[in-house]
């Protein structure tokens, strides 16, 4: 690699690194967007002096016609879908681009490999290739089966008997292909049929997952299709590849697990579906006792405009009912007569860790009164109204209470411990997990049936009056 | 120390930053993150010009040319999405 090249790409790697640096602030996660993407087009326009042709030559015009095709066709569907998407769908639009790099990262290994053959090259790069055609077909086709799963087709977790024993089956059936692929030197059929192997098993690994836990899996394909990048920058030796890669899987990785972690559950266990058994033992947590006891708007309106410190806790029913401007409105009117508003976010609430803040800046609702779960528990007790808007599973006690639940252990909003409780829901339906919630029997808890953007209407309208 | 020894070394440090850099990241900035970093392996654009510059017969063309619109999508789309969504964070006036 002559100089120039190799300082605009120490250039661009350097600004993805500050680019996620900054990232992890409110404050400057815009800017460090903004810098990583600045990273990228230095790194872009870098490479532009390294291609060439098929064997040394210059590259022959039809090539050069199909990539800025090529280019401005990706950065129309990827302008459209990134404009176009309802902030409540991002993680699916998350889900597609991940896939797509996926994709082009299994293309880049697989082209590159029917072209170098296992021959020319040393042992470990010719892993390499295939290390990033594999991965990065799973990621492409797990993704979209993600994305199909957030979109609601088949949101269930798919088993069948035997069905662990077959994805092992298909796995060492692959890795068998790819060892014998790593010592040939010309096997197209053999490289399409490990690619098809690596689809049919990204496919296999997601189905079985259930639909809560997609976050989960996209934040875990996101990580590969960074490793397969890295790999692809072996493959092609081209060191911004690899050290942007690199950075996503790892920090991908880790923030796999830290999901993980927010919900309180081993990623293995994600990963190999124990979500879906857990479910149906939902009959077994019947009886809770208490009675649930409704209220009418007007009341709840007054409860809140008496407090001194009314609670949020926003969920994923709020963000469907789309109705965060409605709940915006009502924190201003509170506001105004000196009530003090803060949200509770619940790490997982809305359908990915964050996603809750995203919707919420949405609608305006500056980020400094929204307090991450570990804040507002200690306060609770001191709390005059907790209202809880499409939440459910985040704020049920039976985490702490309850042995056999399926949500037992998993850190929650403890919403029971306020003086007052008012619930939004629009009936007594269950959460994403299927269980009953102890919070709506409890003594301090009242339940506003009714869709929430009305009822929050109704509660907007209780306190102007009030 | 030959080239291809120095880019495992790369490639090694690389794994701690990644780790390092998000270490204590609040949830809150855990989605725009996810998005944020799916745009920068959208890198692999790179890739593909390159593969697609080199391309011969119609078989690598279609494939290097469906690599570059993938790789494209990933990272134009990514970085718009994330900014996108980043624009709302926004502190009380």
């Amino acid at each position: 690699m002559s100089t120039l090249p190799a300082i605009t790409f120490l250039l661009a790697s350097v600004l993805f690194i500050l680019g996620i640096k900054l990232l992890g602030s409110p404050k400057t996660a815009r800017l460090g967007n903004l810098m990583a993407a600045a990273g990228m087009i230095i790194a872009l326009l870098a490479t532009l002096p390294l291609m060439h042709g098929p064997l040394g030559a210059a590259v022959p015009g039809i090539n050069a016609t199909l990539m800025v095709i090529g280019i401005l066709a990706g950065l129309g569907i990827g302008a459209y879908g990134a404009y176009s998407v309802k902030m409540t769908a991002m993680p699916q639009m998350v889900a597609l681009f991940n896939g797509a790099g996926g994709g082009a990262a299994a293309l880049v290994a697989a082209l590159e490999f029917a072209k170098q053959g296992g021959e020319t090259q040393a042992e470990w790069i010719t892993l390499a290739m295939l290390f990033a055609t594999l991965i990065g077909a799973v990621s492409f086709s797990g993704s979209i089966i993600a994305f199909l799963k957030l979109e609601g087709k088949f949101e269930k977790p798919l088993t069948y008997p035997g069905q662990q024993f077959g994805n092992a089956a298909l796995f060492i059936a692959m890795i068998a292909l790819g060892v014998k692929l790593a010592g040939a030197t010309h096997a197209p059929a053999a490289l399409i049929g490990f690619l098809v192997f690596a689809l049919a098993f990204g496919v296999l690994m997601v189905l079985p997952i259930g639909g809560a836990d997609m976050p989960v899996v996209i934040s875990l394909l996101n990580s590969f299709t960074g490793l397969a990048v890295a790999a692809d920058g072996f493959a092609i030796s081209n060191i911004a590849m690899i050290i942007a890669g690199t950075l996503v899987g790892s920090s991908g990785t880790l923030l796999t697990l830290f999901m993980c972690q927010a919900m309180n559950r081993p990623v293995t266990n994600v990963i190999f579906g124990a979500f879906g058994k857990a479910v149906k033992n939902e009959a077994g947590a019947a009886d809770v006792g208490g009675t649930v006891k409704p209220i009418q708007a007007d009341e709840a309106a007054l409860l809140m405009s008496i407090a001194q410190h009314v609670v949020i806790v926003p969920g994923y029913g709020l963000a469907v009912a789309q109705a965060q401007h409605q709940v915006r409105e009502l924190a201003d009117e509170l506001g105004k007569r000196g009530v003090e508003v803060s949200y509770a976010i619940h790490p997982v609430a809305g359908r990915m860790p964050g996603h809750m803040n995203v919707l919420l800046a949405e609608a305006s609702v500056p980020y400094d009164q929204l307090v991450e779960m570990e804040a507002i528990n200690p306060q609770m007790d001191r709390v005059d109204v907790c209202l809880v808007i499409g939440a459910n599973d985040v704020v049920n006690p039976a985490a702490h209470e309850d042995k056999t639940s399926p949500i037992f252990g998993m850190p929650i909003i403890e919403a029971e411990k306020a003086r007052a409780v008012i619930v939004l829901k629009r009936s007594m339906g269950k959460g994403f997990a299927g269980i009953e919630n102890h919070l709506f029997f409890r003594d301090n808890c009242r339940m506003l049936f009714g869709d929430a953007k009305a009822s929050l209407q109704a509660l907007v309208a209780g306190v102007k009056e009030s | 120390m030959s080239v291809e020894i120095l880019t495992i070394f790369i490639f090694v440090l690389s794994i701690f930053i990644g780790i390092e850099l998000i270490f204590k990241v609040p949830a809150m900035l855990h989605t725009p993150l996810m998005s944020g970093t799916n745009a920068i392996h959208g890198i692999i654009l790179l890739g593909g010009m390159l593969v697609l510059a080199g391309a011969d017969g119609a078989l690598e063309r279609v494939a290097g040319f469906v690599a570059v619109v993938f790789g494209a999508a990933n990272v134009f789309g990514g970085f718009m999405v994330t900014d996108r969504m980043l624009q709302m964070f926004k502190r009380r006036k």
